[in-house]
Formats: C-alpha cells, sequence, structure tokens
C-alpha cells in the first residue's frame, strides 16, 4: 500500500507548513534514551541496577567487617548495632557478605556475558555478513554446543578446573555464546543485501568499514537487550551451582550465603531471605531494564483513550487476502456503542446512487489527544456501470478513502465528519465515528468486492488458488464446493487464463505477477458484486501486463454492469478506463468532473501540475519544471 | 545524438552473467546473454525492459555487484570485469551509482551529512575540506544546507533521491548507474528529479546508464535507447527511432501497452495495440506452421 498510515504521517507532516486545510497534525519524536527516562519501569530497574553496583563497588569502604572475618563467639545473632544484618553460622556479618557477595556475583556475570558476546558478536558478524563456508561451519558448531546439556558441563568443569566462580562463569559464557550468534547473524542477514550496504561498496568501503558503519547499528539494541537477560540467567546459575555446594568457600558471592544459609534455615531462617532478595532484585532489574528498552526502541507513543480494541488489523497479508477474496475475518465490532437496529434513512433524492459519500472525514488520534485527519470533507458518488477514478499522490488520502468505503481501515481510525451509503443504506451513518462492521460485512465480499495493489501478497502462499477462489464462494454464496469449484474455473477462463484447470490446482507463487491479479479479480467479481475497489490494480505490474488487466477491467466491467472504484495515481490508466475523475491532494478532494473535461481543461492549478508532470507529449531533454525551487523540509 | 572523436567512456562486450544455482549441481541461472553496449562522454544511455529483464543485473554487473561470467567491461580504456576490491576504490572516483528505491539506499541511522561524507573519507579527504563539499553537494542538488545534521527519515522520496544523488555526485564521476531512480516517486516529484539529472549533466557532462521500466521516462532523458528482452538486448538505437518508431515486436508492444492521458487517445492506442497484438500473433503462427 502506497498511502499507508506512515506515509500519509510524514506527508502530512512535510505538508503540514503549507496547508492549513486538509491533512492536519504534526509528527512526534522522541529519542529512545529520553523514552526509556520517561518510563516509570525502566526508572526503577535503572536505579535499582545503579544502587546494586554502587554498594557492590563501594563495598570495601561500607562494610564494616572483612568477608571471611569470624566473631566465632557471635554465631548466628540477630540483628545488632554492630552487624545490622546478623551474623552467620561461622559468625560472619551478614551486611559486609552480601556487599563483598554483590562484588563478586555481579563481576561474574559480567565475565560471562563478555565472553558470550566476545565470540557470538564476531562470529554472528561475519557469518551474516559474508556466509557461505564459515557460515556453514560455525552453524554446526553452534548446534553441537546448544546439544549440550549445560548443567553436566560445568559440573565436569567444575571436577576438572576446581571451585572457580572464573573458569565457571567463561565455561557458561562460551555455552550460551550461540544465542548471541544467532541473534546477530539474523540481524546482519536482514541488511546485508539493503541497498545502502550495496552503494558503500561502489563508494570503495573496505569490509570492515562497513561492518563497523552499516552493520554493527541494526545489531547494538537487540546486543543490549539480550545481555539484560543473559546476565540474569549467569546470576541465576552461578548462584545455583554454589547453592549445591560447588562454589568456593573462601569467596563471598550470594549463591554461597544462599547454600549457608539453607543449611541453617531452622536456625535463623533470614540467613537465606537477604542473599535471595538481592538476587531477586538484580535479576529483575534487569528483566525489567531489557523489557523497558525494547519498548523503547519498538515505536512506542502510547495513544491514550483509546476506544474500541477491535481486533480488525488491516495490516497483516493474510487480512489482505481476506480482502481479497472477500473473507472475512475480520468480524470483530470496532464501534464501542451497541448498534442501533434501526439506520437513519438516507437523504431521498439520493438512493439511486450505488454508492454516496458525503462530506467524509478520517482521522488518527495522536499521542498528544489532538486528531490528525488523512480524509477530509471528500463527496463523491458512483452509479451502477460507472468507473471513477480517484488520482492523487502518495498521502493524499486516496486508499484511507477507498478503505473506509470497505471499512477496512486500522483499528485506531476514526470516521470524524461525514457518511458513507451503499444502495440507499448508510454503513456510515451522519454522526458515526466509526464503520459499523455489522451492516458492512453483509455487503463486503458479496456486494463490495476489493482488488488489491500487490497481487502476490494478497494470496495466501499456504493455499492453492483453487482452494481461495472456492472458500469464500461456498461461504458468501452458499452454494456447494463441487458447484463453487465449476465457477472458479469459469471465472479463471473469464479472466484469461488458457488452463484454468492447471491454474486452480496452482500454489500462488507458480503464478507469475499479473496471473496473480488475474486470479484476484476472478476472486473480486466470483460473488457477483455490485461495486468494486481497485486500489492501484496496476501499479506493481509490467507495462504490457498492466495493458492486459486494464484490458480485461474493462471488458468485465462492462458485461457485469458494475460500479468501480479506481485507486491510482497513473493518468494514463484513467483515460483508459474512467467516465469520471476525482483528484486528491492532502486529504481533501480538489477537482471531480467527466473524464475529458478534467484531463484536457483542468481547473485546479494543482491538476494542472500533476498533468504538467507527464511526460508523454515532452520534448525530450527539455525541464519540466521551470525553476528548480527547493523544497521545504519538514 | 552527441558523439564524441575519443573511444566510449564504457565499453561493454559479449557480456554474459550466470549466478550460481541455490540446487545442488544444478545449472547456474543465465541473467543477462551477450550484452553489448558502449556509452559516450556526456551521454545517457537509456536502458529499458521488463521486470526480470536483466536490465539491473547488467547496471550491477558494471559496478562490480554481480558476477561477470564472460565477456569484458572496459571503461575508461581499462578492463573492469573482475576488478578487485582496491581497484574499485579508485573506480569509485570515476563510476557511481544512484538506486532505485530512496528508503532502502540510505541507512537510517546516520546523518545525510555523514552519508555524503562517506565516498570523501574513503578517498582520504579531510573532515574539514569533505564538509565543505558536502555542502556544495547540497546546493547542487537543491536541499538545504541544514540538511546536513538530519536524518534520513525527515525527508520526503524525492529529497532522499535528491541525497542519494548527491551521494553519487559526491567525487565528480565520469559516469552514474541509474536504477530505476524515479520509479518510486510521485509524478510532481519524478518530473523535478528528472530536471536535476538533465542539469546536472549539462553542468557537469557526466554520463547516465540510465535503466527504467517506463519507456516515457527514457525516451525523455536518452541520448540513445536500448531494450533488454530475457537478458538480451533485442534493439538499440537513437532515443527518438526506439521509442516512437521501434522495429523489435518486444518494444513495438512495449510502446503501445503505455497509456497515454487522453480517453481518446488512449483508445485509438488501444486499437493499435489489439491490431498489433493480432499481427504478431498470426506471424507467429506463421513461422511455426514454416518450421
Amino acid at each position: 500500500m502506497s498511502d499507508s498510515v506512515e506515509t500519509a504521517a510524514v506527508a502530512a507532516a512535510t505538508s503540514a507548513a503549507t496547508s492549513a486545510a486538509g491533512q492536519s497534525g504534526t509528527v512526534v519524536r522522541s529519542t529512545v534514551l529520553r523514552r526509556l527516562f520517561r518510563n516509570p519501569l525502566s526508572l526503577v530497574a535503572m536505579t535499582l541496577l545503579l544502587a546494586i553496583s554502587l554498594l557492590a563497588v563501594l563495598a570495601p569502604v561500607l562494610a564494616p567487617f572483612d568477608q571471611n572475618y569470624a566473631n566465632i563467639a557471635k554465631t548466628l545473632a540477630a540483628p545488632d548495632s554492630v552487624n545490622i544484618l546478623g551474623t552467620d553460622s561461622a559468625g560472619r556479618d551478614v551486611w559486609s557478605r552480601l556487599l563483598f557477595g554483590a562484588q563478586l556475583t555481579l563481576l561474574s556475570a559480567l565475565l560471562c556475558a563478555g565472553v558470550a558476546i566476545g565470540i557470538g558478536l564476531p562470529a554472528g558478524l561475519i557469518a551474516g555478513y559474508y556466509a557461505g563456508k564459515f557460515e556453514a561451519v560455525s552453524n554446526w558448531v553452534v548446534s553441537i554446543l546448544m546439544s549440550l546439556p549445560g548443567l553436566i558441563v560445568l559440573l565436569t568443569i567444575r571436577a576438572a578446573f576446581g571451585p572457580s566462580v572464573w573458569i565457571s562463569m567463561i565455561a557458561f559464557g562460551i555455552l550460551i555464546s550461540p544465542s548471541y550468534f544467532r541473534l546477530t547473524r539474523t540481524a546482519v542477514q536482514s541488511v546485508r543485501n539493503e541497498l545502502y550496504v550495496d552503494a558503500a561498496r561502489v563508494s570503495g568501503l573496505s569490509d570492515l568499514s562497513i561492518i563497523a558503519r552499516h552493520i554493527f547499528s541494526v545489531v547494538r539494541a537487540p546486543i543490549i537487550i539480550q545481555t539484560a537477560a543473559i546476565a540474569g540467567v549467569a546470576i541465576a546459575i552461578q548462584s545455583g551451582l554454589e547453592f549445591l555446594g560447588l562454589g568456593d568457600p573462601t569467596k563471598s558471592t550470594w549463591g554461597v550465603m544462599l547454600s549457608e544459609g539453607f543449611k541453617n534455615v531452622y536456625l535463623n531462617p533470614t540467613l537465606l531471605f537477604w542473599p535471595a532478595l538481592a538476587m531477586a532484585l538484580t535479576i529483575g532489574g534487569l528483566v525489567l531494564l531489557g523489557n523497558a528498552i525494547r519498548d523503547a526502541l519498538e515505536d512506542g507513543e502510547k495513544i491514550k483513550h483509546r476506544r474500541g480494541k477491535g481486533a480488525a488489523k488491516a495490516t497483516a497479508p493474510a487480512a489482505g487476502a481476506a480482502r481479497g477474496t472477500g473473507q472475512q475475518t475480520t468480524a470483530a465490532p470496532a464501534a464501542a456503542r451497541p448498534s442501533r437496529k434501526s439506520v437513519a434513512a438516507v437523504v431521498p433524492g439520493t438512493e439511486h446512487h450505488l454508492i454516496k459519500v458525503t462530506n467524509l472525514g478520517v482521522g488518527y488520534p495522536q499521542a498528544d489527544g489532538s486528531i490528525k485527519k488523512a480524509v477530509d470533507d471528500v463527496s463523491f458518488h458512483v452509479d451502477r456501470g460507472e468507473i471513477l477514478g480517484i488520482v492523487g499522490e502518495s498521502g493524499s488520502g486516496k486508499s484511507q478513502t477507498a478503505f473506509s468505503i470497505l471499512g477496512l481501515l486500522p483499528d485506531n481510525a476514526r470516521i470524524v465528519a461525514g457518511s458513507i451509503q451503499f444502495d440507499g443504506c448508510y454503513t456510515v451513518a451522519p454522526g458515526e465515528d466509526s464503520v459499523n462492521q455489522e451492516r458492512l460485512s453483509k455487503l463486503r465480499g458479496k456486494r463490495i468486492s476489493y482488488i488489491p495493489q500487490e497481487p502476490m501478497s494478497n494470496l495466501d502462499p499456504a493455499f492453492t488458488i483453487g482452494y481461495q477462489l472456492v472458500t469464500p464462494m461456498v461461504r458468501v454464496l452458499g452454494i456447494t464446493k463441487a458447484e463453487a469449484r465449476k465457477r472458479a474455473l469459469k471465472l479463471l477462463a473469464d479472466v484469461g487464463m488458457v488452463n484454468p484447470e492447471r491454474t486452480f490446482a496452482a500454489y500462488p507463487h507458480e503464478v507469475s505477477g499479473g496471473m496473480a491479479q488475474r486470479v484476484l479479480i476472478a476472486g473480486a467479481i466470483s460473488c457477483e458484486p455490485d461495486l468494486v475497489i481497485a486500489d492501484e490494480p496496476t501499479t506493481a505490474l509490467d507495462v504490457t501486463v498492466q495493458a492486459d488487466v486494464l484490458d480485461l477491467l474493462r471488458e468485465l466491467q462492462q458485461r457485469l454492469n458494475i460500479g468501480v472504484i479506481l485507486v491510482t495515481h497513473n493518468f494514463g490508466v484513467v483515460a483508459d478506463l474512467c467516465d469520471r475523475v476525482a483528484v486528491m491532494q492532502d486529504g481533501r478532494l480538489v477537482e471531480e468532473g467527466p473524464v475529458r473535461e478534467i484531463l484536457r481543461n483542468p481547473r485546479e492549478p494543482y491538476t494542472q501540475t500533476l498533468l504538467a508532470s507527464m511526460l508523454e507529449g515532452k520534448e525530450p531533454m527539455s525541464m519540466l519544471v521551470s525553476t528548480l525551487q527547493k523544497e521545504p523540509v519538514a | 545524438m552527441s558523439t564524441t572523436e575519443s573511444a566510449p567512456l564504457l565499453t561493454v562486450d559479449n557480456l554474459a552473467v550466470e549466478y550460481p544455482s541455490k540446487k545442488f549441481r544444478a545449472r547456474p541461472f543465465r541473467a543477462l546473454t551477450d550484452i553489448n553496449i558502449s556509452i559516450g562522454r556526456g551521454e545517457t544511455l537509456g536502458l529499458v525492459g521488463e521486470s526480470g529483464s536483466g536490465k539491473t543485473t547488467l547496471g550491477r554487473a558494471i559496478l562490480g555487484l554481480a558476477p561477470v561470467t564472460a565477456g569484458t567491461i572496459s571503461f575508461d580504456g581499462k578492463d573492469i570485469s573482475h576488478a578487485t576490491r582496491r581497484d574499485r576504490r579508485d573506480l569509485s572516483r570515476d563510476l557511481q551509482v544512484v538506486f532505485q528505491d530512496p528508503y532502502t539506499s540510505l541507512n537510517p541511522a546516520l546523518e545525510i551529512g555523514a552519508i555524503l561524507a562517506e565516498p570523501l573519507g574513503v578517498q582520504g579527504m579531510e573532515p574539514a575540506a569533505a564538509r565543505k563539499r558536502v555542502k556544495e553537494l547540497l546546493d547542487q542538488v537543491g536541499l538545504p544546507s541544514d540538511a546536513i545534521n538530519r536524518l534520513p527519515r525527515e525527508f520526503s522520496g524525492g529529497q532522499r533521491q535528491r541525497v542519494a544523488i548527491a551521494r553519487a555526485l559526491a567525487l565528480s564521476p565520469k559516469l552514474i548507474v541509474c536504477d530505476e531512480p524515479v520509479s518510486a516517486l510521485d509524478l510532481s516529484t519524478q518530473a523535478r528529479v528528472l530536471d536535476l539529472f538533465l542539469q546536472i549533466q549539462k553542468d557537469t557532462g557526466v554520463s547516465y546508464l540510465f535503466v527504467s521500466h517506463d519507456l516515457d521516462v527514457v525516451r525523455h532523458i536518452s541520448h540513445r535507447v536500448a531494450v533488454m528482452y530475457h537478458g538480451e538486448i533485442v534493439e538499440q538505437g537513437p532515443a527518438d527511432a526506439v521509442t516512437t518508431d521501434p522495429d523489435h515486436p518486444y518494444t513495438q508492444r512495449l510502446l503501445l501497452a503505455s497509456p497515454v492521458p487522453d480517453p481518446d487517445r488512449q483508445e485509438q492506442r488501444r486499437a493499435d495495440r489489439h491490431r498489433l497484438l493480432e499481427a504478431q500473433r498470426m506471424q507467429h503462427e506463421q513461422a511455426g506452421a514454416l518450421a
């Protein structure tokens, strides 16, 4: 979809300075760091982790006793003014041991994460960037590492090298490095073929500089998030080992303290409590911080007061497939208020219009409470047997208008003004703020159908073309499968398939883009609709294929006498098919009229500009725009 | 048509490009077969064809981004068919690229200034001098100089394409490979960017290999046009001749398939196209019957 919400938002932002009416609103930007500091969860987590680290660093200063100083005369003592958290079974100060324990525990967790990053990150970068043999070999190594039983390896290493925290954490770091490797490799693979990497190659940058400049930035964030989680796991594993009594008894760590506390749990349960609390706070802080960073990186400006948490996600390709074949999977009523049975009657004298859109406005609530309008005050109508072209550039709101007729606007969209009526009944009555899905789902697929822009992404690759044609017909028309199959084969022949049987049995990837678009057109007319909405139906196709598809559309429209709304940016396509044209700019309809009048004698300057940009009939190598003016930057 | 007395800037002789097949011991995929083109100094060669015809691959082969299986590519008198990474670094001063998609051809994490300074830095230019050159470039492509500290996402598609053009111009190259540089842009933006390409050529005398699927665009900007079909060049010649009175059946189909913005003339063209398709079909059948 060329005019998705984002492009509309960007376009609105760029044109906000020039046009007060039409689309309005601004794009709110905030950096990751600022978002991180605004999130109370991350603030708590960061404060907590900072405090624990500070305590660990300042342990030698803050601790009243050495970690191994034992006062035999005062074992298992209750807290007092000298030993503020009491003493353990050997008379050692719990508070001091907690502080020194924090030092060792945190450092060893860092060591573990460091080793894992040191191995996983470079290996992942190389494997992802160069692929080939290195990737194959390292995938084997990773598979072996991941199939090793971690705890048994750690126990073996402890038996071989003695009870050193450092050695066991290095071993654990190696064991856990595959998680970094896989993360890095996947991230690198996703950008390896980006055009900006190619551009850097053309500029003669060495591989090392390309990785450092262009590739590393995409793995940085996931690595940080992963590290927060890994550090938590490292603390848990290390403490687990020591709890089993496999730690170094001469070093104070939280795990050793836990083990000690467990032995004396009946004598002094608080010995178990303090290290457990320290671990819980640290690991919890790390997990929360990881989550908060993830939230901050995902565009997370939450919009408050959202009404109607409907399930109608119009973005997923699956939903697109449902649109294309007329299947109704997005039935969740987006309207929060209960829909009244009786719908207001339309204005008398307009019933004969197949579809009539009156003063339609579509808006998106913003984080600051305002509403950003994508469509403003748009009115038009289409009669039976008529083709209306809606022309405009990206972000002009032409697709938003089409989607509001189909009732397939994104979840957070609001009808802020106007009404839509279909065949004498309102689908959006005046005053309603969303499309009535109940009313529309009876029409959609059956009487109103849709031809999308991207034929390939609107067919489900998991099912045969025949299945995707038959299922909606069985559901919507209530005919048997055999009958639907017969109809589907006839439809495929109608849309110009040389061998309908073969296409019927084929999967979407087995046909070309032009063929896929023919299949979607067959699907759109399969339930004998009155109105077809075609959103840039030929934009993704080659010119020669486009001409064939246009011929097909014209032939079908004339034979079935249906109304068509054709959304496009191409005046050639308009001239080829349309009876009337509506020109849209920045969400508003600037001009509407019969096709010859608009194309030959446009009245509005915007239409004139657009037509002047056409290359057909221009003197080659001449300047198209008289002066090269600077475009304003948003 | 502007011919120069000296040898052409770029000559491609009998070029073939094959991609190894993913399947074990399968035959490699042949993307280009027996390509012969040349581009003179200050000349634009338009390359037109449908998706999958190999026009993008030809551009990438010249840039060293696609494997050359056979044939030679010589640039400025030097054979660059198998240039090393070091050769490419020197070559990048004279040979540059503008890609189709202005949304993925600029690193979203880098500021415009850093993106434009990249090719300058590779050639060892001092940061201060590079910054001055970046300002010149922004001016040349019609962007405000405060764009330096902005991120690509703050710009519209047309403005991003201007940044990409500025990056290509940074080292004052002799040839720019333009891979569908206007097909992702809106109509009015496309017109402004085409103007920019023409203006730059007028000012600097740069040559273009201009790849596009749109016959109208290619006719507007090219001195000569080559038509690609299924990995081969089926027709090439002066822009005017190829785009208004083509010889090859495919080019004829392509010409009549692109719609004109007037209902009555378009109806005429539609009828012409149907007549042509019918004639070509008859011819094909006759050829089949004879064989």
